[in-house]
């Protein structure tokens, strides 16, 4: 679905830019319990992103490119869902995108594939 | 194609982030679909103001083709692990998606047209100055061909001694992959000698 264009990022977000949690473009995001009478109460915008989070773990700029929401109102809805429990994300594993572990293992991946 | 929802208590997949920069027309979206596994996304949504984002390129011909301003990619590794490429808008006043791009961002790859150099000068200097980000820049060879050398290059762009500059070919994915590999190991060394760094730090206190 595409965004409402009637109804402008503000008006979705209360006119909040920031959210309590850091999501990334990269952060992953997933919906493991889908609660369709939560889903109902939600605005179109707000529900594609549950519905779609729902169907598999995708990156937040994935969720915003693929339900048609601008990236930073994705960020505000996301934020509130996941501040109501109703998502995962693995921000707490990024807490180092220098982690030699991690680097590493992307290193060898990146190399398997060449 | 998503991943299936990880059943519940299993951990999502680590996701790393590399962010490509430079001007218009480097190779940047060239770069991103050569090894991405998903086509180049549509990001018009992205931005409130989508009449802005759009990039015009003009080709020698005369002929102008437009890109949209930001594209990204993503690899998968493993069942636990992504690998995301983030190509940065052209235009240097969008220098908030630039900090929103590399927040936790574990290297960046500067592309470079030898014949525009200037056409990334402003990303070098925003990697040099404006980010912790650790990043190399990448020759992007139009023909396959190195017309210059890069020591001319590395002195045109007056680059530090400490940044990796390589040949790269933005259409070739073995090519890709081995500037993305380069650009992670650069960062693995940044991280090491700034440890030690603070590691020596707390020693001599
Ligand atoms: N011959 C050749 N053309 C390239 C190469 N890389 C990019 N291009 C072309 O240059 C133009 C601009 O590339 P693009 O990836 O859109 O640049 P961006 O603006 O940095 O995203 C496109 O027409 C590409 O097909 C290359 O390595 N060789
Ligand atoms: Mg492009």
């Amino acid at each position: 679905m595409t965004a409402n264009p009637w109804v402008r990022p503000y008006v979705l977000t209360g006119g909040r830019t920031r959210t309590r949690q850091t999501l990334h473009v990269h952060t992953l995001v997933s919906a493991p319990h889908y609660d369709p009478a939560f889903a109902a109460r939600l605005l179109p915008e707000a529900r594609s992103l549950y519905e779609r989070a729902h169907d598999g773990v995708e990156s937040v700029a994935e969720l915003s490119a693929n339900c048609g929401v601008p990236l930073g109102v994705t960020r505000v809805l996301l934020g509130d869902l996941a501040a109501g429990g109703r998502l995962e994300l693995n921000a707490e594993a990024l807490t180092s995108p220098y982690d030699p572990r991690v680097l590493k293992r992307v290193i060898h991946g990146l190399r398997d594939l060449a | 194609m998503a991943f299936a929802t990880s059943p519940e208590g299993a951990p999502l997949p680590t996701s790393v982030k590399i962010v490509v920069a430079g001007g218009f027309g480097v190779g940047k979206t060239t770069l991103v679909s050569a090894v991405s596994e998903i086509p180049p996304v549509n990001t018009e949504a992205w931005m409130t103001q989508a009449s802005k984002t759009v990039d015009a390129v003009y080709t020698d011909d005369d002929k102008t083709t437009t890109t949209v301003a930001m594209d990204f990619g993503r690899i998968t590794l493993s069942q636990d692990l992504l690998l995301y490429l983030f190509g940065t808008p052209g235009q240097a006043r969008f220098w908030q998606m630039w900090d929103d791009l590399c927040r936790g961002a574990s290297g960046a790859v500067v592309l470079v047209d030898t014949r525009r150099l200037d056409a990334s000068f402003a990303a070098v200097n925003y990697f040099e100055n404006d980010t912790d980000v650790p990043f190399i820049v990448g020759v992007n060879l139009f023909d396959g061909v190195q017309t210059h050398a890069l020591d001319e290059v590395r002195e045109a762009l007056r680059l530090s001694k400490n940044v990796p500059l390589i040949a790269c070919d933005a259409r070739d994915r073995q090519s890709v992959v081995q500037t993305l590999v380069t650009a992670l190991t650069h960062s693995l060394e940044v991280a090491s000698a700034n440890a030690a760094g603070e590691q020596g730090t707390l020693a001599r206190r």
